[in-house]
């Protein structure tokens, strides 16, 4: 029977937990708090190898704008999201090893046939950041890491709306939008992924949303209703949150 | 000069779910079988918790898939249009390597119906005439459910089913889908525990008057073990499900249920990243001699075999008799040939419920855990009267809720910055969908061809994919789209959002809708409109054999995969009773 009415007392709770933890008698280590022989950088210890330096502060104040820190929980910066960026550009996803790149590329493509561009992910954010630090050199005299913040945010939602304008390259235009859905996509990608792929510090992410990562293990939860899961997240390193 | 490599009786092209059930059956006849797999070997090594349990690296990088840079397809909507490749996949997820779908599936195994497998006598008897669109191709399968249902029921063992039975030998059983065909046994396993959203559904739908039952579900309920001896343990709910491989040895798959036994036999081989470039014509116009692949260090190889059975992804069979110049070409204008005809997909839809009342803890997810109506299947009510053919099953399923696929946030609210997170953190784990899934009929003017523009590595073109919503279809989705409101005002949840397609919407590939891709390569009695006849034998080459969901006239309201496995034993079956002693034509053309 479902057990809508259950309270939670400690002997259930420690009972619950035992059974729960997948990795139990397994040997895969969730005992250590995990990560102790490698610890995740400080993001500012961290030197990119992607992203120039220009490129590399940007990214670090754009970050902090999308998913700032607040009360909810940590946010980009304090998570290492712009480590995942710099890590996935400069690695097969950046290049678009598994993506059919072959010409010719339309120009004006409906939106019904998806991503018709001829810019890797690499390519996409080199352009877009020029082009973005351009717009506010022009705009405002100032490069984007040095604009206040309301100023970063409404620089970010005529990104997002499509209102700027980036000049062509090669004859190619890149919707401004276009760079922003990449931006948002991968940095959520970088806050929520597993942590060994260089964000999600500690993760932090997983934290914030109530997710249990690589937990993976509920036979026993499947019919205890409306009750919020007790155990914090476990990394697929065997981290545990 | 192509290496030439030492004649065996069988080659298999593909090492999915088809490949290893049909490895099982041509070894235990005897035969001496190779199976060529284009991607990776995948064994339990692969499966090791906790490496499937990695989003980034299969939920949204998709690690068990094709890759479009050398398999890829363009699509179009109509003739009209210059089709465009699907760069990355949106719209559909073609598994590779070894297992193939059957490794990332889901894992929800149905059987067709009997109306389903024999939609045009069905149409022929119920609809007044003049009633279906001209352009609406509808043809039977050419088998019957009675002469399936021993191949469903042996691969419902395979894969260790878990469910409840609602139409045992004819008698209707409490709590099962008394829509379905009869059963000659109740499912091997029981169901799955119940999920809140289950309860939630079953509650809702049993008021509306509805016959709620649980999914049936290949991920197994309990330990078993199959005929073949492979042993599955009870799904633990990881919700790392469909497009991940299974962590826990409790979903269905060709590793779990069939590879380790198969590999035990002598006179079975397999070589992966064995890429099939064609099937070899015999100068007799009548036979195929083999396959020439390129294999991992890029050789020419040519595999001489005295039967060929193509067993990939339906997209991939077709373009491979389409490159190989086997069978006639489906030409929509003068409604003439054959391969590529009658490509069909599926009719989806859903809605996504907020519910602050609720915690569903989202992660605790099975693919297989669900509960299900077909109260609207197409033989189940009059669907003329709401002005089409076809029907659809409704349901929901608990999660999955990936950190980075299952955030919700209110519509019209921020995607980013503080008020996102506050709105994240605020509802997950408060959402639960109700989802569609319904038949396509096929069309003259939905078919699969060569791309003129599109080429892969090796310089053949891609294949190009023609397809559109018509306007039977999306009534039937409307329709079900108000049967699912129903269901939500019964519900009664804080808030909730519709995804729906409806007449008039065109076919919109840049979203996941479902990897169901069907025909192309289809069954049927008459030579002039199908690849293969009832026996799955290719109507041109009597040696070769073609396997898979390319194989349905159109396409059904359920999930593929247990009709693809019954009508494998169905061909396999025939091949060893009656083709092995005297090879040649099991139907004749006339």
């Amino acid at each position: 029977m479902p057990k809508n009415d259950f309270q939670p007392d400690r002997r259930a709770l420690l009972k619950g937990s035992l059974l729960m933890l997948p990795a139990m008698g397994t040997g895969i280590g969730l005992i250590a708090t995990a990560g102790a022989d490698e610890a995740p950088p400080h993001i500012d210890d961290y030197t990119p190898t992607f992203f120039s330096t220009e490129e590399w502060q940007f990214i670090l104040a754009a970050t902090d704008r999308l998913i700032p820190e607040d009360e909810t929980g940590a946010g980009a910066l304090g998570t290492n999201v712009p480590i995942f960026l710099d890590l996935q550009l400069g690695s097969e996803y950046g290049s678009a090893d598994n993506w059919y790149m072959e010409g010719p590329f339309p120009k004006g493509a409906p939106a019904a046939f998806g991503y018709q561009l001829p810019f890797t992910p690499a390519d996409l954010y080199r352009y877009g950041i020029a082009a973005t630090r351009r717009y506010c050199q022009d705009t405002y005299q100032a490069d984007f890491p040095e604009l206040e913040a309301k100023r970063q945010i409404e620089v970010l939602s005529g990104l997002e709306n499509g209102d700027i304008h980036f000049a062509p390259q090669q004859g190619r235009e890149l919707p401004s939008a276009t760079f922003f859905s990449f931006l948002l996509k991968n940095t959520k990608e970088g806050y929520f992924a597993d942590p060994q792929y260089g964000g999600n510090k500690h993760m932090g992410g997983w934290k914030m949303l109530g997710f249990t990562g690589a937990r993976a293990s509920f036979r026993e939860w499947v019919d205890q209703y409306d009750r919020p899961y007790p155990l914090g997240p476990v990394s697929l390193s065997g981290e545990r949150g | 000069m192509p290496i030439n490599k030492q004649p065996v009786d069988v080659v298999i092209i593909g090492l999915g779910w088809t490949g290893s059930l049909i490895g099982m059956e041509m070894t235990d006849a005897g035969l001496d079988v190779v199976a060529l797999e284009r991607g990776a070997d995948r064994t339990k090594e692969d499966f090791l918790y906790p490496k499937p349990a990695d989003e980034l690296k299969y939920g949204v990088r998709l690690g068990m898939m094709q890759s479009p840079r050398t398999d890829g397809v363009t699509i179009r909507r109509n003739g009209g249009e210059t089709a465009l490749p699907q760069r990355q996949w949106t719209t559909f997820h073609p598994g590779n390597g070894v297992g193939g779908c059957g490794a990332h599936w889901t894992g929800v195994l149905y059987r067709a119906t009997p109306t389903e497998l024999s939609m045009k006598s069905f149409a022929d008897a119920t609809f007044s005439p003049g009633f279906l669109p001209e352009n609406m191709v509808m043809q039977d399968y050419g088998v019957t459910y009675d002469e399936l249902e021993p191949h469903f029921d042996l691969f419902e063992r395979i894969a260790g089913l878990s469910g409840q039975a609602g139409n045992l030998n004819g008698e209707i059983i409490d709590g099962g889908n008394p829509f379905e065909g009869p059963r000659s046994n109740p499912f091997p396993l029981p169901p799955l525990p119940r999920t809140l959203t289950d309860t939630l559904f079953t509650e809702a739908t049993q008021s509306l008057g509805w016959h709620p039952y649980p999914y049936p579900s290949a991920n197994v309920s309990q330990a078993y073990t199959n005929p073949y001896g492979m042993q599955l343990g009870p799904c633990n709910f990881c919700g790392f499900c469909s497009n991940y491989g299974c962590l826990n040895y409790s979903k269905a798959s060709p590793q779990t249920c069939v590879l380790d036994a198969l590999k035990r036999r002598d006179n079975f081989s397999y070589r992966t990243q064995c890429d099939v470039r064609r099937i070899n014509k015999a100068g007799d116009g009548q036979t195929v001699t083999g396959v020439t692949y390129i294999d991992g260090d890029g050789n020419e190889v040519f595999q001489p075999a005295k039967m060929v059975f193509l067993c990939s992804f339906t997209l991939s069979n077709v373009r491979l008799l389409l490159l190989s110049g086997i069978g006639q070409p489906y030409d929509p204008i003068s409604n003439t040939g054959v391969v590529g005809r009658n490509f069909t997909y599926q009719i989806t839809g859903s809605v996504d419920m907020y519910f602050e009342r609720h915690q569903f803890n989202p992660f605790i997810s099975a693919g297989g855990s669900g509960q299900v109506i077909d109260d609207f299947a197409p033989d189940a009510f009059d669907t003329e009267q709401h002005g089409f053919i076809g029907g659809s099953y409704i349901y929901t399923t608990q999660g999955p809720g990936g950190a980075i696929g299952g955030t919700r946030v209110p519509p019209g609210s921020p995607s980013w910055g503080s008020e996102w997170k506050r709105n994240a953190q605020r509802e997950y784990g408060h959402h639960m969908m109700i989802g569609t899934t319904g038949s396509n009929m096929a069309y003259r003017d939905c078919y699969l061809d060569l791309d003129p523009n599109y080429r892969d590595p090796h310089g053949d073109p891609l294949l190009r994919m023609t397809y559109d919503w018509k306007e039977n279809d999306m009534r039937m989705t409307m329709f079900m789209a108000d049967r699912i409101r129903e269901i939500v005002d019964e519900l009664g949840p804080d808030y909730h959002t519709e995804s729906f397609h409806k007449v008039g919407d065109q076919f919109d590939p840049s979203h996941y809708q479902s990897t169901h891709l069907t025909g192309g390569a289809v069954m049927g009695t008459d030579p002039q409109t199908s690849v293969v006849n009832r026996y799955l034998q290719h109507w041109d080459a009597h040696n070769l054999f073609v396997m898979g969901a390319s194989n349905f006239p159109q396409n059904m309201m359920h999930n593929p995969t247990g009709t693809v496995a019954a009508l494998t034993f169905w061909s396999v079956r025939k091949i060893r009773e009656s083709y092995l002693a005297n090879p040649g034509p099991l139907m004749s053309r006339s």
